[in-house]
């Protein structure tokens, strides 16, 4: 079921993407609470917090992103998502200490400073993150027929892209590194994806252009 | 045949007796934990999670409540080698509350701080183990490092920091790093001591000592092999000398053998890191980065 003038290798890297992005999300959550222990405790309202969070971000994020998808949808779009939650995922690992800091001297409750401190870090990165979902629907689906099909496949990639990103990052990376050195990690990743889609969009164009051209004659 | 019956049933009967005899005389499930207080004819004991022994968090005689009863409680008491009298005291983790009603004993106008993050814990000690409080004593609800945190913004210090949140089958991990070590050694008065209560096993114990070492330099070890716990202590400026050590020896035996602690036999099982260093030098530091000590304690 490709588009016309899609290339072949369109939709496995959307996937790839967007199995990425999941891993990402939740290898991210998980070390919220490595990241938030040091100044709010590890009791069951620090995982309030940080599930709180992701999934008002997610929410957003979907929102935002379905919406964006409606204007011109594109590969090269949809790469700079990437990017950005590339950048937006960083100061997760560079200003963590200041803004917990901060949190901490202001806040005595720990619910509220954990809550406070969750948004500061997380609540950007995953609104970005969130909006890549309703996006990759909008770059996959070409019918009405299979789409919700192709809506399965990519909620059955980008969810298994968590769960394994939820566990590699709980039982072996925080073993062998650094919490900082997997926040970057995951940023360079995404950053990388981004541009990976753009590049490839820039690199398929021509060749679409041709065949465009050879069935025009 | 008969008599091997006989044998048999008498064995069984013992074995059910026993079973019978520890009675559970409270269980709820609190929000981290379950808790189980067991009577074992004199014995009255706190356990949390499991029915096992090994689980034991705290133990004392109904009919001799000052007596301390665990090996290692007994062995705390080694960091009275390192101070003179304290007069400030932070307890992290409370189990029965038998530190604090032992300390508060021996040193009336001390005023001792008990910080549990479990508040079902405390009304536990209150209710079965005799924990009290008075206007030297108090406890807080608070987790361990938030409320060490909180207490060096306000500067306040303390002669002796004990640190007993370690039940047996879980660490909180982010009190298990130098940064954590690093807080704690910021509430110690000049001649303030640390003492850690730890139950680190294999790969475990090296990263821990390691850890120590990097904040606080060498320090001091106490272990008998009746179990696998180990007592670290430490100190903000330099170690007591072995002199200084025997003068407080002589001073303290009559009046800890009252609680049943041998203040003589416990001295011979210190050993310092500058004679017995049971690390390896590329033996990776734990810190808030990096702190997967349960899973390090696995293998």
């Amino acid at each position: 079921m490709q588009k016309k003038n899609q290339h072949v290798w369109q939709n496995p890297l959307i996937y790839i993407l967007a199995f990425s992005s999941g891993f990402s999300i939740m290898g991210i959550e998980l070390l919220g609470g490595r990241i938030l222990a040091p100044f709010f405790g590890s009791s069951v309202h620090i995982w309030g917090s940080i599930i709180t969070v992701f999934m008002l971000s997610l929410s957003l994020g979907y929102l935002i992103g379905g919406k964006l998808s409606t204007q011109a949808a594109s590969l090269n779009k949809y790469g700079t998502i990437f990017i950005i939650a590339g950048i937006t995922v960083l100061p997760i690992a560079i200003y963590s200490q200041v803004i917990m800091e901060s949190i901490f001297i202001q806040i005595e409750d720990s619910r509220y400073g954990s809550l406070l401190a969750s948004m500061a870090l997380f609540f950007i990165p995953t609104v970005i993150l969130g909006m890549i979902s309703p996006y990759s629907v909008r770059l996959l689906v070409t019918d009405k027929e299979s789409s919700g099909q192709t809506a399965g496949i990519l909620y059955f990639t980008s969810t298994l892209g968590s769960a394994l990103g939820t566990i590699i990052t709980s039982f072996y990376m925080v073993l062998a590194f650094d919490v900082n050195d997997i926040i970057i990690s995951f940023s360079l990743i995404l950053a990388s994806l981004g541009l990976i889609a753009i590049t490839f969009n820039k690199l398929t164009t021509p060749e679409i252009n041709n065949l465009m051209e050879a069935n025009n004659d | 045949m008969t008599k091997l019956t006989i044998v048999s049933l008498s064995i069984l009967s013992i074995f059910f007796s026993s079973i019978i005899n520890a009675k559970i005389i409270h269980s709820e499930r609190s929000l981290y934990r379950n808790i189980i207080v067991d009577d074992q004819h004199d014995l009255r004991c706190l356990k949390f999670n499991v029915k096992s022994s090994k689980t034991s968090q705290s133990c004392f005689l109904k009919s001799d409540p000052q007596k301390l009863v665990f090996n290692y409680t007994k062995l705390l008491f080694s960091s009275l080698l390192m101070i003179d009298e304290p007069k400030k005291v932070l307890i992290i983790g409370l189990g029965g509350g038998t530190m604090s009603n032992t300390i508060h004993q021996l040193y009336p106008d001390a005023k001792i701080d008990n910080v549990e993050i479990d508040p079902a814990v405390i009304s536990v000690a209150r209710t079965y183990f005799g924990f009290f409080e008075n206007e030297n004593v108090r406890s807080i609800v608070q987790d361990g490092r938030i409320f060490i945190k909180r207490a060096a913004l306000k500067k306040q210090q303390y002669d002796w920091i004990i640190l007993d949140a370690f039940n047996g089958d879980y660490i909180p991990e982010h009190l298990m790093t130098k940064e954590f070590y690093q807080e704690t050694k910021m509430l110690l008065s000049d001649d303030g001591v640390l003492s850690a209560n730890t139950f680190s096993v294999s790969k475990l114990y090296q990263h821990e000592s390691a850890t120590y070492h990097a904040v606080f330099g060498d320090f001091y070890n106490v272990a008998n092999r009746k179990n696998s716990n180990r007592i670290i202590l430490t100190k903000k400026n330099a170690l007591p000398s072995e002199e200084k050590i025997a003068s407080r020896v002589n001073k303290l035996t009559d009046k800890l053998s009252a609680f049943g602690i041998d203040i003589e036999s416990i001295q011979r099982d210190i050993q310092s890191t500058t004679t017995h260093r049971d690390w390896s030098d590329n033996t990776r530091i734990l810190t808030d980065q990096y702190s997967p000590a349960n899973l390090l304690n696995l293998e």
